[in-house]
C-alpha cells in the first residue's frame, strides 16, 4: 500500500515496489496531467504515479540563497542545480538535479528519480530530486 | 464609443529614495501628471490606482485633497498598473467620465523578491526546497528558447548593453551607467545563463497619467495621445509561465500572445506599424523571448535583430528607450505605467537625447508577471 510521506498534499510517495515515486493527477477526458495534485485539482484529476525516469528539458543552477521565508535550507548555502525534466507522455516537472557536476549537464540528458536528505534537516525526511540515469539498471 | 487617449504624464525617478515611502512617490507622480496637463486635482472626476506591496493608492487623497472624488484600489500583481490603466480607459470611453487618473507606485527591499507558495496556490515545499523563483523560472525558460531557437549568450549581453545605454539619457531611470559588453559578459553567474548585469532588480518608483476624453482634451487644450488599445490577459492551457512546479508536455500560447494579439485586434494595427516598443524585460532573456511572443519579430529571429542593433534607439524598432526594467528597476504597481510614460514621452517628441528620430507616431507597450499575467497598450499620436 502506498504510504504518505511527506504530508498533505502528498506528492513523494512509497510504491510497493518499495520504490519512491512522484504523485501527479491525470484527466482521461482531457489527456491533461498536473503535479502536484492539489486538493482543488482532486474534482478534475485522479491522482496518478508519474513515471521515474525522462530526459532533462532545460535547467539552471540557483547560485543565491532564496529569501527565507519561504526557503527553508540552511543559512550556510552551497548552490544547486534544478531542471524540467520531461516524463514522457505526462509532463514536464520541476525538481533538483543531483549526482552530477554542472558542467555535464545538458538538454535531452536521461535522468531517474530519487530522494536526498530534505534541506530542512528535519530527521528521516527526504525531498524529490533527479539524477542521471545508471546505466545497465531496470 | 468615445476616443480616449493620455493627456498628462507624470513620474517619480525610479531606483532608491531613502526616506520617501511608496504611496509619496505615487502622490509625487500625480502631481507632475497634473502640472503637465495644468490640471489641478479637483479636475480629476475619478481614479483607479495600486501597488504591490506599498498601501492602499485611495490614501493619497489625504494630501492631494479631500475633493470627494471615486478613487478605486487595484492589486492585481504585475498587472496593476496596467489594470488601473484598463479601467481608465473604459471608464471614459463609456462616456460615464471625461477626465480620469491611473496611478501605479511600490517600493520593495532590497535582493530578490520573496513570494509566499500559499498566495500562489502552490504547496509549502515547492517554496521551503528552493523552487519559488522567478530568477529560476526565467533561467530555465530561456535556456530552453536558446536551445530550440540558436539563441547566442552574447545576444543576452547585447540587450543588457542597449538598456544601460539608453538609460543613460532617461532621467528617471535607476541605472543610468553605460556597462561595456565584455563586463555585462564576465559579470557573475546569477542563474545560468543569466548573469549579474542581465537581471532587472525589484526598485521604487512612482507613475501617473492623466486621461480624458478626445472631445475635454480638445476643451482644455491639452495635447492627446490616443489610447487604441489597453488590454490584459491571464495564462492560456499550456503555458509556461512563473512559478510552475510542473509543465504541459504541449506548451502552447502565452498570457503574452493572447493580451498582444487582442490589442491587435481591437487597434486594428499590428507590429508593422509600430514605430518604438517597450517589453517586459524582467532579465535580457525575458526582453527576447518576449520579442517573439509580442509578434514583434519571428522565433529566432532576435539573434539576427540584435547582432545588427535593430532594437537599438536608431534602429529599425527601438525597444526599452528608457532602459527598461534592466536599468530602471521593477517597482510593481509603477513598471507597466512607466513603459507608457516614456510612450507619451516619446511620441510627444520630448525625449531629448533618448528621442526615437523620424517621428514616431505608434508606440507599443507590455509587462508580464506572475502567475502568468499580462497588459499591453497601444499608443497612437
Amino acid at each position: 500500500m502506498d504510504q504518505d510521506i511527506t504530508g498533505d498534499p502528498p506528492h513523494l510517495l512509497v510504491a510497493e515496489d518499495g520504490g519512491y515515486y512522484l504523485q501527479g493527477g491525470h484527466n482521461e477526458a482531457s489527456g491533461k496531467y498536473v503535479f502536484p495534485l492539489m486538493g482543488g485539482d482532486r474534482e478534475f484529476f485522479q491522482p496518478v504515479p508519474l513515471k521515474r525516469e525522462g530526459t532533462i528539458w532545460s535547467f539552471t543552477v540557483q547560485r543565491f540563497r532564496p529569501k527565507t521565508p519561504p526557503y527553508a535550507g540552511p543559512d550556510d548555502f552551497t548552490p544547486y542545480l534544478v531542471a524540467y525534466v520531461d516524463l514522457p507522455g505526462q509532463l514536464k516537472v520541476e525538481a533538483r538535479l543531483v549526482d552530477i557536476e554542472e558542467d555535464d549537464v545538458e538538454i535531452g540528458l536521461p535522468v531517474e528519480l530519487t530522494v536526498v536528505p530534505d534541506i530542512n534537516g528535519a530527521p528521516g525526511s527526504v525531498m524529490h530530486a533527479f539524477r542521471p540515469m545508471v546505466k545497465g539498471a531496470a | 464609443m468615445t476616443d480616449v487617449g493620455i493627456i498628462g504624464v507624470g513620474i517619480h525617478p525610479f531606483g532608491r529614495t531613502e526616506g520617501r515611502s511608496g504611496i509619496d512617490m505615487g502622490i509625487y507622480a500625480v502631481r507632475e501628471a497634473l502640472s503637465d496637463c495644468n490640471l489641478n486635482w479637483e479636475d480629476v472626476q475619478f481614479a483607479y490606482g495600486g501597488s504591490d506591496a506599498s498601501g492602499n493608492a485611495d490614501t493619497m487623497v489625504k494630501q492631494l485633497g479631500l475633493s470627494g472624488v471615486q478613487f478605486v484600489n487595484v492589486k492585481n500583481g504585475c498587472a496593476t498598473g496596467g489594470s488601473a490603466l484598463y479601467a481608465v480607459a473604459s471608464t471614459i470611453k463609456a462616456g460615464e467620465y471625461d477626465i480620469g487618473l491611473a496611478v501605479g507606485f511600490d517600493k520593495h527591499p532590497r535582493g530578490a523578491f520573496n513570494p509566499l507558495p500559499e498566495e500562489w496556490g502552490l504547496p509549502d515545499w515547492y517554496g521551503a526546497q528552493g523552487y519559488m523563483l522567478t530568477t529560476q523560472f526565467f533561467a530555465m525558460k530561456i535556456k530552453r528558447y536558446m536551445f530550440d531557437f540558436n539563441i547566442s549568450d552574447l545576444s543576452l549581453g547585447r540587450v543588457s548593453e542597449k538598456s544601460f545605454a539608453n538609460a543613460e539619457h532617461a532621467e528617471h531611470a535607476w541605472r543610468r551607467n553605460p556597462v561595456a559588453l565584455e563586463e555585462i559578459m564576465e559579470s557573475p553567474m546569477v542563474n545560468d545563463p543569466l548573469r549579474k548585469y542581465m537581471f532587472c532588480s525589484p526598485a521604487e518608483g512612482g507613475v501617473a497619467l492623466i486621461l480624458a476624453s478626445e472631445k475635454k482634451a480638445r476643451e482644455i487644450g491639452a495635447p492627446f495621445i490616443k489610447l487604441d488599445a489597453a488590454i490584459m490577459r491571464t495564462r492560456p492551457q499550456g503555458s509556461f509561465e512563473v512559478f510552475a512546479p510542473s509543465i504541459d508536455n504541449d506548451i502552447d500560447g502565452s498570457a503574452t500572445r493572447l493580451a498582444s494579439q487582442a490589442a491587435f485586434e481591437l487597434a486594428g494595427i499590428g507590429p508593422e506599424d509600430f514605430d518604438l516598443a517597450q517589453i517586459q524585460d524582467t532579465d535580457a532573456g525575458t526582453e527576447i523571448i518576449h520579442m517573439a511572443e509580442n509578434g514583434l519579430c519571428a522565433d529566432g529571429e532576435q539573434e539576427q535583430w540584435l547582432t545588427e542593433g535593430k532594437t537599438l534607439l536608431n534602429g529599425q524598432l527601438p525597444i526599452n528607450t528608457d532602459g527598461g526594467c534592466i536599468a530602471c528597476g521593477e517597482p510593481i504597481g509603477a513598471s507597466g505605467l512607466r513603459q507608457v510614460y516614456e510612450n507619451v514621452v516619446q511620441l510627444r517628441g520630448q525625449a531629448g537625447a533618448r528621442q526615437v528620430q523620424n517621428d514616431p507616431r505608434v508606440a507599443y507597450s507590455h509587462v508580464y508577471g506572475a502567475p502568468g499575467v499580462s497588459a499591453v497598450t497601444i499608443l497612437r499620436k
